[in-house]
């Protein structure tokens, strides 16, 4: 096997002695798309940051291959209204060269856009101008934060397909946070659903039984997920905390999360 | 050369040539200040320029090297206190800006000694502008013009998306630095010819007409220069015939010139 793109080891984040993102661990290789769920206030965007080298760790560590290029799609481009700017400069501000840029963005299906203002783009068009620019720099690592914000259903469904596409073509490693749970779970390899900790993580089909999961996002969605459910062995408080009855919930004995094996039947 | 130093001996040229340095500098700075909503800091910046000043009559430096200093403290100062988020951005900026002001003068009328020209550093003055300010300006200008053409990309970056930036390897943190110490540059020069109270007024008001024409941003910074001196060559004139102060003049023709575009721009819209 190959070395990772990135790899987290532990990895917390602490704003104010409060975790945020509490002992992850995590491999990304070339091929992989990993998409993470989680409720509000779950740390995906903390974890996401972590992975992109713009947030510090508290503890743990993340290693990144050498040479890495990210590609990352924010979750927003709002631009200033005084700040006049076409779609062609805002991608030839990568670096890269216009030709690569053009291409891009006709992978992206917005080539006809050009010429335009990004001011005049709609929600949609400016997530695949995001995605067009981080496509032109060639990336290993492509890192969305909740990429399908402001589309509609059909554009949702073709903007994940069209995500898994140049995984194939740019043989690149993903990692996105999603709420759009049905085409995540339809679309993706591999889920991991955070609540902090990572509360559970595999594919789609196991995940959806897990009952961490239907901890987190109730029984109702998980139920039109999954036709089956099977037995849970902790739950959390408000803070995302583990309540096991054992002597558990003190913060630092939350180490690695290892005793939640979830037995299935 | 003695055309030159006919030039340079006559004190409207000497204010004219420094007032077309100062836009060449303010017009893509001003642009920065427009697009990153740094205004009310320019604002908060110009007013230390009078602590500045008095600072340095007080240890006797040469009063453009006290105006920048003081300014780039004060807005290390900025950076630091608007990072513990004890106090929204603006009321700090609120207290800073009005603060430096009142010490300034307060400072400045305890030294008995020492005659200033309030009224020339609040508002500007065609005749204080020398040989040595032309040297300031102009050694100002090709610093600030070549710091801009290098930083050019991670400049627009970061004030076009922050992180993105950061994920592209931009130095966002270094950057804003070096900005803010361009701004403290670009004030302590034009202080002399648009005075305290106005400086940001020529930093805004351009950069603003430009953006009303412009698609793209490297057209705005071009059109804002061109605005910038207009506005310092028609004021200047007004100043000279009309013996207006100088300033508000630039200030004046600038604002009619902006509502000149506005007004022509919206018709031709519609």
């Amino acid at each position: 096997m190959t070395d990772p793109l990135v790899s987290l080891k532990n990895l917390t984040v602490r704003f104010d002695e409060r975790p945020v993102v509490d002992h992850v661990n995590l491999k990304i290789h070339r091929g992989d798309i990993f998409t993470i769920i989680g409720p509000n206030g779950a740390g995906k965007t903390t974890l996401i940051k972590a992975v992109l080298g713009i947030q510090k760790a508290s503890s743990g560590q993340v290693s990144v291959k050498k040479n890495l290029v990210i590609g990352y799609v924010p979750q927003h481009l709002t631009l200033e209204a005084t700040l006049p700017l076409s779609v062609k400069r805002f991608m030839l501000l990568s670096g890269q060269p216009l030709a690569e840029c053009e291409s891009a963005l006709a992978r992206t299906g917005v080539g006809h856009l050009l010429n335009a203002s990004v001011h005049h783009l709609s929600g949609g068009e400016k997530q695949r101008l995001l995605l067009a620019r981080a496509l032109a720099r060639r990336p290993d690592l492509l890192v969305l934060d909740e990429p399908a914000q402001g589309v509609d259903i059909n554009g949702q469904a073709s903007l994940y397909d069209l995500i898994r596409q140049l995984r194939d073509e740019l043989n690149c490693g993903v990692i996105m946070i999603s709420h759009d749970l049905h085409l995540v779970m339809a679309a993706t390899d591999k889920v991991i659903c955070l609540n902090q900790h990572v509360c559970c993580s595999g594919h789609p089909a196991d995940i959806s039984h897990d009952p961490a999961f239907i901890e987190t996002f109730g029984r109702p969605v998980a139920e039109s997920l999954a036709v089956y459910h099977h037995h849970h062995n902790h739950s959390h408080n408000l803070h995302g905390d583990v309540i096991n009855g054992e002597p558990h919930n003190a913060p630092s004995g939350h180490g690695g999360h290892k005793e939640c094996d979830h037995a299935h039947h | 050369m003695p055309i030159i130093d006919a030039i340079l001996d006559d004190f409207f040229w000497r204010a004219l040539i420094g007032g077309l340095g100062v836009a060449l500098i303010a017009g893509p700075l001003g642009c920065f200040v427009v697009w990153r909503r740094m205004a009310y800091f320019g604002d908060t910046l110009a007013h230390s320029a009078l602590l500045g000043i008095a600072l340095s009559f007080l240890i006797s430096v040469p009063l453009n090297l006290g105006v920048i200093i003081t300014c780039v403290v004060l807005a290390m100062a900025l950076v630091l206190l608007s990072r513990t988020r004890t106090l929204a951005t603006d009321t700090l900026l609120g207290i800073l800006a009005h603060s430096a002001l009142a010490i300034g003068l307060v400072t400045l009328s305890f030294m008995p000694d020492v005659r200033v020209d309030l009224t020339g550093l609040l508002f500007g003055d065609l005749l204080a502008i020398s040989r040595e300010d032309l040297l300031w300006i102009y050694g100002g200008a090709v610093l600030i013009l070549l710091l801009l053409t290098v930083l050019w990309r991670g400049l627009l970056m970061s004030t076009i998306h922050e992180e993105l930036a950061r994920v592209e390897g931009v130095a966002v943190e270094r950057l804003r630095l070096v900005l803010m110490l361009m701004f403290s540059l670009v004030i302590a020069v034009a202080m002399k010819i648009v005075g305290v109270l106005l400086i940001t007024a020529l930093l805004i008001i351009p950069a603003a007409t430009a953006r009303r024409l412009a698609n793209n941003p490297e057209i705005m910074v071009a059109m804002a220069i061109a605005f910038g001196f207009v506005a310092v060559s028609g004021g200047l004139s007004l100043s000279w015939h009309l013996d207006t102060p100088a300033g508000p003049s630039v200030v004046v023709t600038a604002f009619a010139v902006f509502l000149l575009v506005y007004g022509a721009a919206g018709k031709v819209r519609t």
